[in-house]
């Protein structure tokens, strides 16, 4: 009896150690033949070196239906109320507002909007509007532009538009939020007639007509009005855009169709387009390989990032990585002692070798960051990034050694007193945070404690300075180095550094109200020397990169420079 | 009379746990950090001010309690303060509706197999049969129900293109996350079932009625799993609960829209009215499941008396 039973616990136990290693081992088999089950294997082959091919050679499959994973659900549908990426995939599916970026030229091209003229002074806006229709049919007016943008500024939306700062741009945005303006007749927005509309701005704004294409600037339909419940449902959603809504269930799928009455519904062919709602990158990546979607990983969804390289080689052809406008940084607590010294955080910042972390860390090919504002960011002339480079300092353990000894000097200590290094949950901010912390130890002999805690505790002892060092990363609002830059002023909102100096609020103040962009751009290059260079507020780790797949089948999907994602000119070759 | 009597106060045991789970959820929810408007990109103070006020949350904390108190009374789950303007209440029923479709095909799955893998192993008593489901069983016990899940989507939906790896849009949807579901009950089940049915093979009673030239069918289907299904049934209760309220990890996996991983999500970002609403409804979901179970006692267990008052 005591024999047979232990003999079942033996066999039991192999079974189970049995299970688990083919699990593993299954993977890696995989990796390294290749997806012998996914449909695409035979495509792949022959449509190799094919990619560059003529459009005259490309047969449209029949079913023109785009499935794609997004790795969690938008919030809301209401342009207004959204505030994160995954909203922005779907609305721009179902919205145009005045113009639309080009996301290859990086520039904004005629969307509603059929022409504008620009006032010498940069300040005044007037749009032609195109005969455009909404879905049920009713015209695309002026006006609709003015009632939407109204709703964002009224405090008295239910509930008021998070977002409702991306307006403060216009005449009187601010000041009719806050109430310091009653009527909303003084805000710069003006319906001249049905198909004219007036925009009149508070300072003159470089990038204004790309802040057009923003979802928050999207107009909506007059039935919104009064009914604050309209867009939590399919049927009462009337947009303008190339899709509409068709399929919504919680938690589980979202489908959009093609809007036969949008003006250009003759550039879509996609007819529909899935959306599953699964947050899991190891699912996603397998849907993928399994066929059961056509494109997987950033912006919409995420690939884990450990399978990154076996990816990479095992479908190079598939396998896309596009730098885009975000960066990783650690931000230091200036505040407090001992991080209110310069040498000291300039020291940390040194000792780390970014390469070797992206290559054994991170994965995921990202861009050692030695500068705050990442490339793709538009300046005076081509990318701001490439007229100033990021130079403002180098990896040099030695130094970091001297300066970190002279910093300890000015601060009467004899050696660095243990810290802490806070970052939010997640796999991969703490592989980064632990590889750092062993950089530290290794190069400077310093001593550092890791410290993890949930996003939104983390999010709110940072905001209160409760911190020492902590993780953080920074997406662009709009294609311009002030969304950067603008984050550092004294008492900024964003500012979770304590960092305040006069110097740095006066360059970028002058900037925002100068219409020279060469002048401009100097006054960044200058207030970025200031902040990293010689105030080292916060210490650069890399800027993002987004690493896809994408069946070879499917073209016309393309990436802005803050790595947003527009699916409308998407197609499918026959496969 | 004993009875409204015991149901009586089983109801009113019930609505003071439910105002204890209430409460104690509502002020543990409001102690930890941040809210639903926390975010890294900072909403403007003046912004931030008027969304608190629009949601309540610059009033006092007891006011703020009382007035949900009140709303809940009235049947009010509220909108959710995330997902914008979306009732509360629409939001656990579209979510519940997959995790209660899955968990419901799970259960019967469960029972079925489990039952009928414990009374083979209890009729094949120390033959290959018993050992075979008694490994299976352990099996199903020990390994973690997202390794089975894993493995299962790996082998079946990837290797062999059998099902769909993720979704739940067709009947094909429902094998894997049902398998990886049911793994865990089937193994109970089947021990439960096991060792229940050997106790009453070998009592006096099975032998009396061989002895009276019962054929084995009678025997089996009149006596023995009757009997050995008990304890069964009194696992069916908790374990309905268990199973409905969602599995995260196998919802995750599957890409399931189950209200186990709204839960989960809701309190990630701090969606206070959802916190609660699945919370409440949690609750009492498992507390009817509890009284179901307790008044299926009285009727099966002829053992259990109400206080009724007849043994002075």
């Amino acid at each position: 009896m005591k024999k047979s039973k232990s003999l079942l616990l033996m066999i039991a136990l192999v079974l189970v150690i049995g299970t688990v290693l083919a699990g593993c081992g299954g993977n890696n088999n995989n990796a390294n033949s290749g997806n012998n089950a996914s449909p695409t294997n035979a495509a792949a082959t022959d449509n190799a070196g094919t990619n560059t091919g003529t459009a005259g050679e490309e047969t449209l499959a029949a079913d023109q239906t785009l499935r794609i994973n997004l790795s969690a659900e938008p919030p809301t549908f209401d342009p207004a109320q959204a505030q994160d990426s995954q909203a922005n995939t779907v609305l721009k599916t179902m919205y145009e507002g005045l113009t639309r970026m080009n996301d290859e030229t990086g520039q904004a091209e005629p969307g509603i909007a059929e022409s504008w003229e620009i006032s010498a002074d940069g300040l005044v806006y007037t749009f032609k509007l195109r005969d455009a229709v909404w879905s049920n049919g009713d015209p695309v007016e002026a006006v609709d532009f003015v009632n939407a943008w109204k709703r964002v500024l009224d405090p008295n939306t239910d509930p008021t538009a998070p977002y409702a700062y991306q307006l403060y741009y216009l005449k009187n945005a601010e000041e009719y939020y806050t109430k310091k303006v009653a009527d909303f007749n003084e805000v710069g927005v003006k319906a001249v007639d049905a198909k004219t509309l007036e925009v009149t701005l508070k300072a003159p704004t470089p990038y204004f007509l790309g802040l057009l294409s923003f979802y928050t600037y999207y107009p909506v339909h007059k039935s919104v009005e009064g009914n604050a419940k309209w867009a939590t449902s399919k049927d009462t959603m009337i947009t303008n855009g190339a899709f509409t809504l068709t399929e919504w269930t919680t938690g589980q799928s979202l489908q959009v169709t093609k809007n036969d009455k949008y003006w250009d519904a003759a550039s879509i062919k996609l007819s529909k387009i899935d959306f599953s709602l699964v947050n899991s990158g190891a699912t996603e990546l397998l849907s993928y390989k399994n066929g059961e979607l056509d494109r997987a990983g950033a912006p919409t969804g995420d690939l884990p990032s450990d399978q990154l390289p076996i990816i990479e080689k095992e479908l190079p052809n598939e396998f896309n990585r596009k730098g885009i406008a975000s960066v990783y940084y650690y931000e230091f607590n200036v505040t407090e002692k001992p991080f209110s010294n310069a040498k000291i955080r300039k020291a940390l910042a040194m000792s780390i070798n970014r390469q070797a972390l992206i290559d054994n860390v991170t994965l995921g090919g990202q861009l050692p960051a030695f500068g705050f504002v990442p490339p793709g960011i538009a300046g005076a002339d081509g990318e701001y990034r490439t007229a100033i480079k990021d130079s403002y300092f180098t990896e040099d353990v030695e130094a970091a050694k001297k300066l970190l000894a002279e910093g300890l000097a000015e601060e009467g200590l004899d050696k660095l007193p243990t810290f802490e290094l806070s970052y939010n949950t997640s796999e991969n901010h703490k592989k980064i945070a632990l590889a750092i912390a062993d950089m530290w130890k290794q190069n400077l002999g310093v001593d550092v404690q890791t410290v993890n805690q949930e996003w939104a505790v983390f999010i709110d002892n940072r905001q209160n300075l409760n911190y020492q060092v902590a993780r953080a990363g920074w997406t662009a609002d709009y294609n311009d180095p002030m969304t950067f830059l603008d984050m550092w002023v004294t008492g900024g909102g964003n500012n979770d550094t304590g960092y305040a100096n006069p110097e740095y609020d006066k360059l970028i103040n002058d900037a925002k109200v100068s219409s020279d962009l060469a002048a401009r751009q100097e006054m960044f290059a200058k207030a970025e020397q200031m902040a990293i260079g010689d105030d080292m507020i916060l210490m650069p780790i890399y800027y993002y990169t987004n690493n896809s797949l994408t069946k070879e089948y499917l073209k016309g999907i393309t990436l802005d420079f803050s790595g947003a994602i527009d699916l409308t000119r998407g197609y499918l070759l026959e496969h | 009379m004993g009875m409204v009597r015991y149901i009586a106060n089983k109801l009113f045991y019930m609505l003071v746990s439910l105002f204890v789970l209430v409460s104690a959820t509502f002020f543990l929810m409001k102690a930890i950090p941040g809210d639903p408007f926390t975010s890294e990109k900072k909403v403007p103070p003046e912004i931030k001010a008027r969304l608190y006020e629009q949601y309540g949350l610059d009033k006092p904390l007891y006011h703020q309690y009382f007035k949900y108190l009140g709303d809940i009374a009235q049947g009010d789950l509220g909108v959710s303060m995330k997902r914008l303007n979306q009732d509360v209440s629409h939001l656990i029923g579209q979510t519940f509706s997959a995790s209660l479709k899955l968990g419901a095909v799970a259960i019967v799955v469960s029972v079925i197999v489990g039952v009928v893998l414990g009374m083979l192993a209890a009729l094949y008593h120390r033959k290959f049969i018993d050992s075979a489901a008694m490994v299976l069983a352990v099996l199903g016990i020990a390994v973690p129900s997202f390794v089975v899940a894993s493995v299962l989507q790996y082998v079946f939906a990837y290797k062999f293109g059998w099902f769909p790896v993720s979704g739940f849009k067709g009947p094909l949807n429902y094998f894997l996350p049902v398998a990886a579901l049911s793994a865990q009950p089937i193994a109970f089940i089947a021990r439960l079932t096991r060792s229940s049915m050997l106790e009453v093979l070998n009592a006096d009673y099975i032998k009396t009625a061989k002895a009276k030239g019962l054929s084995w069918i009678q025997i089996l289907s009149k006596h023995v799993l009757r009997n050995g299904i008990l304890p069964v049934v009194t696992y069916i209760g908790p374990m309905t609960a268990n199973v409905v309220t969602g599995s995260v990890v196998i919802e995750q996996i599957f890409g399931i829209g189950g209200i186990g991983k709204q839960f989960v999500e809701a309190i990630g970002v701090r969606d206070y009215t959802v916190i609660m609403g699945i919370t409440i409804f949690y609750g009492v979901l498992l507390m009817l499941a509890r009284f179901i179970t307790d008044i299926a006692y009285v009727f099966i267990d002829p053992r259990i008396k109400l206080s009724g008052g007849k043994e002075g």
